[in-house]
């Protein structure tokens, strides 16, 4: 029996994540941004983010609203739009806490959590600054073999993983195509928060086709309908970047004025119900 | 008569000279002129090419990890890095300037560079602008190293050094780069005067070979509509597509 939590909306399960939680985000197609917008709304605040390799938009608007303290990052970027200016901001004055990694680091992290063991070794990293300022991370030797130093990265625990999936069902299992990075997120994580763009009665891990790109209820801690949860960001099968969108978030980002006029325009009006 | 070779077009060419040999090109962010360059190859020598932020993936059904996994058991040839900042000893900094953590100026960040440096065996830098802004002494910060010391796994690291300038190759033993080819209507002393490193030169230095009519065609036609799905903005502003 599935204890999964069904919510109204992004709204109400964000009112669910409580502040100062860990959050892992992932980087593309299936980034929960309507559940970003709902966590401004509700004024989280003391965030720690784990961006699922790098992050974009979702980590330089929660930034900009102040919800975060902490980011852990192999990178923030806004893409082909141009530089996350309100993440680089942020750095510069210390308002937030930076964690520099590189992107594989971030999957042996959460492959350690997935597993329940307490670091991964993997290659690369040595001789650079990340390896320096990543105190955390330890060098050690191969045990089975003789002067083969590797880096251990210890295990990556977020409290919640927030995704944004193109189908969930009533049982609490979600189909997360071919995103399965939100598979070792989930896996990883304590609970997960799940918008969805369509939830359906049959069980999507009963379906062969569906089954093999599903993750099942015991990892779902929460789902809430969010047609169009991703925009202005893409999700394939259902909707493109929405292209004018980014180029204007790209203007205001690191820009206190047209910031707040873009927070008032685009994230604090609660959308409307079925748009 | 088709229009003259575009400086991009040049850079396109160059960088897909020295991928000849590589069965296996990967693209990562941010990268639309090494994509192009990577697909001009594929049209030449069948290789195979991966871009990230393609929807369009030929290998990769398993998300972000696989490339990594790929690129750490040797299944990936090529790849490409570029910096904010790039040095003498190859190393790149795609994180920022001044004192980490609170830089003057920060950058993204590192990505899958400090990984996959060591791990590809033939990683071609790319950056457009050639000055000794970009091209530095030190960088001020190493996201990924150059070269490692003795004993460190190391099968990959840095081949060469493409610029809107010229082509230099980076001998890993030395440890330093040494300028393969300048570019048509640029200059030794313009080179020198614009790189902020010391690097070696022969007594005489080739002129960069213009991409031919068939290699313009290529570009403007199969790898102007192939690299519109990761980079629309790009091909649209390059290639009208």
């Amino acid at each position: 029996m599935a204890d999964t939590e069904f919510f109204a909306d992004a709204d109400a399960l964000a009112r669910a994540i409580p502040d100062g939680a860990k959050l892992a985000v992932f980087k593309d197609c299936g980034v929960p941004m309507e559940t970003a917008r709902a966590l401004v709304r509700r004024k989280a605040r003391g965030l720690h983010l784990v961006t699922v390799p790098t992050g974009g938009m979702i980590a330089d608007l929660l930034i900009a609203a102040r919800c975060v303290d902490s980011i852990e990052t192999a990178g923030v970027s806004l893409g082909e739009f141009g530089p996350a200016r309100a993440f680089a901001r942020a750095v510069k004055s210390g308002q937030i806490e930076i964690r520099d990694t590189t992107c594989p680091a971030i999957y042996s992290g959460l492959q350690a959590g997935e597993k329940g063991i307490p670091f991964m070794p993997m290659r690369g990293l040595i001789g650079s600054d990340i390896l320096k300022a990543r105190t955390d991370y330890a060098l050690i030797g191969n045990p089975f073999a003789q002067n083969d130093p590797i880096v251990a990265v210890p295990a990556i625990r977020p409290d919640i993983a927030l995704i944004h999936v193109a189908l969930a069902d009533r049982s609490g299992n979600l189909w997360v195509g071919r995103q399965s990075e939100q598979k070792i997120m989930a896996h990883a994580a304590h609970r997960t928060f799940a918008t969805a763009e369509k939830i359906v009665d049959d069980n999507l891990l009963e379906n062969e086709q569906l089954a093999a790109a599903g993750l099942s209820s015991l990892y779902v801690s929460a789902i809430a309908p969010a047609p169009g949860g991703a925009w202005p960001l893409d999700m394939p099968g259902h909707y493109g970047t929405d292209r004018r969108h980014m180029k204007d978030y790209a203007r205001v980002s690191g820009n206190d004025d047209a910031f707040t006029a873009y927070l008032a325009e685009h994230v604090l009006k609660k959308p409307a119900a079925a748009e | 008569m088709s229009e003259p070779c575009r400086p991009e077009e040049l850079m396109i060419s160059a960088i897909a000279g020295l991928l000849d040999d590589a069965a296996h090109i990967a693209v990562g962010v941010l990268s639309p002129i090494p994509g192009s360059a990577a697909l001009l190859a594929r049209a030449r020598t069948g290789a195979r090419v991966s871009i990230i932020g393609s929807t369009v993936p030929e290998f990769r059904t398993d998300g972000g990890v696989d490339l990594f996994d790929a690129a750490g058991q040797g299944r990936i040839d090529a790849f490409f890095l570029s910096g904010g900042q790039i040095d003498g000893a190859a190393n790149i900094n795609l994180t920022g300037i001044g004192d980490y953590p609170g830089m003057d100026v920060r950058w993204s960040g590192a990505f899958g560079s400090a990984y996959l440096y060591f791990q590809v065996p033939k990683v071609i830098l790319f950056r457009d602008e050639h000055s000794r802004r970009t091209l530095v002494d030190k960088v001020d910060f190493v996201s990924a190293p150059g070269v490692s010391e003795k004993g460190v796994y190391r099968p990959g690291g840095p081949h060469g050094l493409v610029t809107a300038l010229c082509v230099m190759l980076f001998d890993r033993k030395a440890g330093r780069f040494t300028l393969q080819s300048i570019h048509p209507g640029h200059s030794l002393e313009e080179v020198r005067d614009n790189t902020g490193f010391d690097f070696d030169c022969p007594e005489h230095v080739a002129q960069t070979r213009m991409p031919d009519a068939e290699a313009l065609g290529v570009i403007r036609g199969e790898v102007a509509a192939a690299i519109a799905n990761p980079y629309p903005g790009f091909a649209r502003r390059m290639f009208a597509v």
